[in-house]
């Protein structure tokens, strides 16, 4: 009786276990020298093998990965989170390079731009491109027929009132729409720059003004607005330049088609630190909109009104007492 | 001339996937190109030699001796899992070139019962060792076969008009189905 069940058991667990020890021993000399990254990131992957990232497992992904010949976001099964966690072990983290997302460039939505003829074909934007530019008078505007939202692998694209639209937070910047876009006006920003121009239509301003309510006619006034020299005019169509927009958003104050967006409930004001300020007048000199007054070696007040939270004050004062919020 | 015919007949009469059915699993997921489907046969003609001889081992050096060779299959799962790990070990550092070849596919194969099932067939047909070696390796040329052949037509089909409701898996199914007819069709071989 004993030794019916005794065998058994020493036979399989002996097995078990001689086969545990080569195999403890093979791992040890058959080692191959990696880069620790490759483990790092590996174990960081799902680990599911899905394929879904067009490598071979998550393995070759890891490599590639490590390698860099894939993106840090290349697996669209761990999304955002994971992209971050990769990113982290990769050393790119978003503090070296800002954290860029995708825009669409156009405010043409349903109430704003109107219908050259009503479009009943396949609910694709390539196919609607193909007649005659789609349904939307505007040939440079969002067609809104989603073919963007369909490859975004993280749902971070969606057409809301015929114009698609990005959620900031969910983007990874991996370029989806962009390539899929065929009016080709969805472009990567920083993410702090919350003034955008929402328009792509280089026509001149009558032909504009016919198609679209918030197209760019080339007025120019923002150009002359802009404090910074951040605005260029070009081909009837102005652009912001990232690198010298301060945001102080003067421009979207200024535009008489409301065509420059600008997120005026997150506008910072500067405020003094009374107690640090030591009367330089140095914020006042710097401050092109005259909203800083006070005498030299008096305490210095901000005029909120007045403020554009554009920062300058912030970065040139002496004893760093300006804060922005 | 025994040889002769056992490794024929592993090959296209008893065919382990068309005939026997096992081994369906990467039959159907790793058959989307003849590429791929190659390699995932290279890899499984490996292991099933290898797994052939040493589970013939373990069966007459330890189970039979001990008279407990009722446990065959908990055994020959555990020799085929430490086997395949050993393997991927072993190539990973002396052939990276075969290991990157072999790919994911390699630790897939622990679990086909493609090479389960020629183990504990070559014990059923009570062959010697050279007869279980060779079954082994005909089993799972028969294997790449299929699996090859599948590929192919299922290339083909990626262009060619189907009703399309049977996209997927479902025409994958009919066209499986319909190879395994043909091959009934080598059954008076032998």
């Amino acid at each position: 009786m004993i030794n019916d069940l005794l065998w058994p058991i020493v036979t399989l667990g002996g097995l078990a276990i001689l086969f545990g020890i080569v195999l403890a021993y093979a791992s040890k000399k058959f080692a191959v020298e990696a880069d620790p990254k490759v483990e790092e990131v590996r174990f960081a992957l799902p680990g599911a093998n899905c394929g879904g990232c067009g490598y071979a497992g998550c393995d070759a992904l890891a490599d590639a990965i490590v390698k860099g010949e894939a993106l840090v976001n290349a697996c669209p099964v761990g999304g955002a989170e994971l992209a971050k966690k990769v990113a982290e072990i990769m050393g790119v983290t978003a503090d070296e390079t800002e954290r860029m997302v995708a825009r669409v460039i156009c405010g043409g939505d349903c109430d704003n731009a109107k219908e050259k003829y009503e479009y009943q074909g396949i609910l694709d934007c390539k196919a609607a491109e193909m007649l005659a530019g789609g349904s939307k008078s505007c040939r440079f505007g969002c067609t809104g027929l989603g073919t963007c939202v369909r490859v975004c692998p993280f749902d971070a694209i969606h057409v809301v009132n015929g114009v698609a639209v990005v959620d900031d937070e969910k983007c990874t910047a991996c370029k989806k729409c962009i390539e899929a876009c065929p009016k080709h006006i969805i472009e990567l920003v920083p993410i702090s720059r919350q003034v955008r121009v929402l328009c792509k239509n280089t026509d001149k301003g009558k032909a504009v003004v016919e198609v679209c309510k918030v197209g760019c006619i080339g007025c120019q006034k923002c150009v002359k607005a802009c404090q910074f020299d951040a605005m260029t005019f070009e081909n009837n169509l102005t652009k912001i330049d990232y690198s010298k927009c301060t945001n102080c958003m003067v421009c979207a104050e200024v535009c008489p088609t409301k065509t420059i967006y600008a997120d005026f409930t997150n506008r910072k004001k500067a405020f003094i630190d009374e107690e640090e300020c030591i009367g330089c007048t140095i914020c006042k000199k710097t401050c092109k909109f005259e909203a800083i007054e006070g005498e030299l070696k008096q305490k210095h007040k901000v005029l909120e009104d007045k403020c554009t939270g554009c920062g300058q004050c912030a970065i040139k004062c002496p004893k760093k007492c300006i804060e922005m919020k | 001339m025994k040889l002769i015919v056992i490794m024929l007949s592993a090959i296209f009469v008893n065919n382990f996937v068309l005939s026997r059915f096992l081994g369906i699993c990467p039959f159907l997921g790793v058959s989307k190109k003849v590429e791929t489907a190659l390699g995932m046969g290279l890899a499984v003609t490996f292991v099933m030699a290898l797994a052939s001889v040493m589970t013939w081992m373990v069966q007459y050096f330890i189970l039979v001796k001990l008279g407990i060779a009722y446990l065959q299959t908990a055994a020959f799962i555990l020799v085929i899992a430490g086997l395949v790990q050993f393997v991927e070990m072993v190539l990973k550092k002396t052939s990276p070139t075969l290991y990157q070849a072999l790919g994911v596919y390699l630790p897939l194969i622990t679990t086909n019962c493609a090479v389960l099932g020629v183990a504990i067939l070559n014990i059923e047909s009570n062959y010697n060792l050279v007869e279980t070696l060779i079954n082994g390796v005909g089993g799972a040329l028969g294997f790449t076969l299929a699996i090859v052949l599948f590929a192919g037509v299922r290339e083909r089909l990626e262009t060619s008009p189907y009703p399309k409701a049977l996209d997927g898996f479902p025409i994958a199914l009919i066209t499986a189905s319909l190879l395994s007819i043909a091959f009934f069709g080598f059954s008076g071989l032998l």
